[in-house]
């Protein structure tokens, strides 16, 4: 079967997939440049886009499953290895930016309480 | 004999599903395949790994893992509507700090892991001789709520797995 005859529930469901998918990276993205602290910005890129790629992928697994009749499981390895690095760099960068003297410097205006060292 | 074959039978049967995922086909050769890196991979470097987590209450993973899916779809609609429909500076960002009750490392792992995909959370950093986490929040009018939603939610339900 190719996409031309996909019926016209499943395109719906896969269109909308994606662009919910698209949305919500792009709302991760703006996170990034919108909040004014370091703090704050890691939390768009290890949320919005965990969500966004998820659409993402979910679209492709029920687009191989509804147009071309085949079973991808590929995509759930991707969002095992998303889950594992997401967290990991983020507490990376967050560590980093710590160890500098972050939150006492960058941070006073709008992060309340600083970490005890 | 079981043990000498097997090292680590949880790390052989994820080594082995992430390969069968690879192959993207369970045909017989990957079936094959998979079961000889599953057994192979974990017994040349066992000595790597000496700890081994003991993972209990299959029930539970499962309520734990549909409870976590939940909450990122939650999360990232709370995210996207505080970064597109509030003004940055009216955010109340705060850091908290978790005194924790978990004792093995695994599970502090996925804890940390899991406050990070979660509502407005962060696990910024680890602290080994308070035994306690440092939590980031994007938005926290009341601090004491995240910690105790953190504890009630998570960590009870982490317990109860690795015990």
């Amino acid at each position: 079967m190719t996409p031309a005859e996909m019926n016209l529930v499943a395109e719906l469901a896969v269109s909308a997939l994606l662009v919910a998918g698209g949305i919500f990276l792009l709302v991760g993205s703006y996170a990034l440049a919108r909040l004014p602290d370091t703090m704050q910005r890691l939390h768009g890129p290890t949320k919005s886009t965990t969500l966004g790629i998820g659409g993402v992928l979910i679209a492709s697994m029920l687009y191989f499953l509804l147009a071309e009749g085949t079973l991808s499981i590929h995509e759930l390895l991707i969002t095992l290895f998303l889950f594992l690095t997401a967290p990991v760099s983020a507490n990376l960068v967050a560590k980093a930016y710590m160890r500098r003297g972050g939150p006492q410097a960058g941070a006073g205006r709008t992060t309340h309480g600083r970490p005890t060292p | 004999m079981t043990a000498a074959l097997f090292p680590h039978p949880l790390l052989s049967a994820a080594i082995a599903t992430v390969w069968i995922l690879l192959a993207n086909e369970p045909t017989p050769g990957a079936i094959v395949l998979a079961a000889i890196v599953g057994v192979a991979i974990p017994k040349f470097t066992s000595v790597y790994w000496p700890g081994r987590p003991r993972v209990r209450n299959p029930r539970m993973i499962v309520e734990y893992t549909l409870i976590v899916l939940w909450d990122i779809v939650v999360s990232n609609v709370q995210v996207a509507r505080l970064v597109l429909f509030r003004r940055p500076e009216t955010l109340r960002s705060r850091f908290v700090t978790i005194a924790l009750d978990l004792d093995s490392p695994e599970a502090i792992t996925v804890l940390a892991g899991t406050i990070t995909m979660t509502p407005g959370t962060l696990t910024a950093d680890y602290d080994p001789d308070g035994h306690t986490l440092k939590v980031h929040c994007l938005h926290a009018p009341d601090p004491d709520e995240v910690v105790a939603t953190i504890k009630e939610r998570y960590e009870r339900r982490l317990r109860s797995i690795f015990r």
